[in-house]
């Protein structure tokens, strides 16, 4: 009878806890679901006023055309996106396999005091003012080849580029666990062999994310553009010569006081941001299709 | 076919603290040796000098001499021309997570340079159906990855995977630790196998393993050799106070 007894009262004492436990649950779902929608919301509302701002002067000729001069309506960007592709092209070109390379030498070779002067230059290069970065390429390419260029604009955002590529790379090889590289030493492969083939080949996808992270950075980017790639009102794709780029077209539009231009920066503004968004896009399901390529040979 | 390992005054330290003295030992080809004894006796460390694998550590330093065959394993021979014929499974089974497991199995021909594609599928079926896993995988070779296979596959992929390259010495630093009983019977009788071709030294904790597969044994004891002798001997018979103590489970 008293065993009875207490056996119902452990039972009720146990749904208790199993009520406490699925509150406590539902709870801290909840607000994790909260935090995702804050942070999402800002970004949903910037996109979505973009739209609303922009979407009304996208078309053909905004795609197509050179800008009209003051005054006349028409005209379009295509000389700035163009000039965008091109810088941020050139920018990737140099600053991608140089971050990389650092991070891998950070990763593998740098557990030594060279290594952490590095790791200490790149977040303070990190912590750069763009403009500041603007001025250096102004000073190295600049000056010395005389003329505003692509190449002087794409130099400015790839030393942006540089120190997260290293870091997130270095970080990313440094998860690799020790023993897949014990694995391939095991095997007679050679260090520098292991590091490329394996380690990094292990981290692939976080090294992508690093870069892609760097990317979207300075694909925004104006500050360091302003005294190197300088802007240009016609088509070019030169990479001696000065070049339009979205962000520096946006900016003159914008404090611009003509109504015109107001509307077509934002529609630049959509349309810098569709790019972005679409190049890392591109370069995931790139990624994704290569490693399952990968995997198949 | 096998090769004679012989080792000789064999000194091994992690930093300023040594994890082996003196060791002496002889392997028989086409035998297999086991080694036994407390952790940290330096077990690991010892099979980890035989291949060079030691050194890869920071601070880690070898003295003594290993011949594996002919080759004079710290005198004249590079690490990696060693290592292709000294092949090594891991406690942890460590397959390559990023690759397939063709690509496992083929991965240290092709790293070291070969492509010839029907070389390539001959040496993965030879070497998954030596280990005992053809039959398991035979049908996802290139769709499933190394890491999506369970624990004792993984083992027996890790184990084509090294005898892929075609060694002639097989180091196994506790293969079974992590496996079910069934999956540890099915390496044991590949071990039984592989004798007839290689060189087998084999770590174990489990004495029932030790005496199952290997024709020696060695037992460790604070980074020395204890005694080495055959299996029988060892566990019936031993001449040394301290590996009876340890056999009959009085200390260790
Ligand atoms: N990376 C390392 N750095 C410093 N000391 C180490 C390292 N690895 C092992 N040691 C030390 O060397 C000694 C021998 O270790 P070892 O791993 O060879 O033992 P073991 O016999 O394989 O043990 P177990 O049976 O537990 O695997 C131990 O005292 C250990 O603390
Ligand atoms: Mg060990």
């Amino acid at each position: 009878m008293s065993e009875r007894s207490s056996n119902s009262v452990a039972q009720s004492s146990l749904l208790r806890i199993s009520l406490w436990r699925r509150f406590t649950d539902c709870f801290a779902t909840s607000v994790a679901a909260l935090t995702v929608v804050l942070v999402l919301l800002p970004l949903g509302a910037i996109f979505a006023y973009l739209v609303y701002r922009g979407i009304g002067s996208i078309n053909w000729a905004f795609l197509t055309q050179t800008p009209k001069p003051v005054g006349e309506a028409g005209g379009g960007m295509a000389n700035a996106i163009g000039g965008s592709v091109l810088i941020l092209g050139i920018a990737s070109l140099l600053g991608v396999p140089f971050g990389i390379g650092a991070g891998i030498y950070l990763a593998e070779y740098g557990r030594n005091r060279f290594g952490d002067i590095i790791r200490f230059t790149s977040d303070v290069l990190n912590g750069v003012p763009s403009i500041v970065i603007g001025i250096v390429a102004y000073s190295v390419v600049v000056l010395r080849q005389k003329h505003f260029s692509a190449v002087a604009g794409g130099f400015a955002l790839a030393i942006m580029m540089v120190p997260t590529i290293t870091r997130t790379t270095e970080e990313m090889l440094l998860l690799v666990p020790q023993s897949i590289r014990e694995a391939a030493y095991g095997l007679g492969v050679p260090r520098w062999r292991t590091t490329l083939s394996i380690t990094l080949r292990t981290a692939t996808s976080g090294v992508i994310t690093g870069v892609m992270l760097a990317f979207a950075r300075v694909a925004g980017e104006t500050a360091p553009l302003l005294f190197t790639a300088f802007g240009n009102q016609y088509w070019n794709l030169n990479v001696n010569q000065s070049t339009a780029a979205l962000p520096l077209q946006i900016f003159t539009y914008a404090i611009s006081p003509f109504d015109e231009w107001h509307r077509q920066a934002w529609a630049g503004a959509l349309v810098l941001i569709v790019l972005i968004v679409g190049a890392v896009a591109a370069v995931r399901i790139a990624v994704r299709r290569g490693a399952l390529a990968g995997a198949n040979n | 076919m096998g090769v004679t390992i012989h080792v000789e005054n064999l000194n091994a330290w992690y930093g300023k603290v040594q994890a082996l003295h003196d060791i002496n030992l002889k392997f028989e080809p086409n035998h297999a040796t086991a080694l036994i004894g407390p952790s940290g006796c330096g077990k690991s460390t010892f099979i980890r000098c035989l291949n060079r694998m030691h050194e890869t550590i920071p601070e880690a330093r070898v003295k003594g001499r290993v011949r594996i065959g002919e080759l004079d394993a710290y005198n004249g021979t590079s690490a990696t021309q060693l290592r292709r014929r000294v092949g090594m499974v891991f406690q942890k089974p460590n397959p390559f997570p990023s690759m397939s497991i063709y690509d496992n199995v083929a991965s240290g021909l092709k790293l070291n340079g070969v492509r010839n594609r029907k070389q390539l599928d001959e040496v993965v079926e030879r070497s998954l159906n030596a280990s005992a896993l053809w039959d398991e995988v035979k049908d996802q070779l290139h769709k499933q990855s190394g890491a999506g296979l369970s624990g004792g596959q993984q083992q027996r992929l890790c184990i084509a995977r090294a005898l892929a390259v075609e060694p002639e010495v097989l180091l196994m630093d506790e293969p079974c630790s992590a496996l079910d009983p069934i999956s540890t019977g099915k390496i044991e009788e590949l071990i039984f196998q592989l004798k007839e071709q290689y060189t087998i030294v084999i770590v174990t904790h489990n004495m029932q393993q030790a005496a199952r597969v290997a024709e020696f044994t060695g037992f460790f004891l604070l980074g020395k050799v204890i005694e080495f002798d055959k299996t029988e001997k060892i566990f019936t018979n031993p001449s040394n106070k301290r590996t009876e103590d340890y056999i009959t489970g009085r200390f260790g």
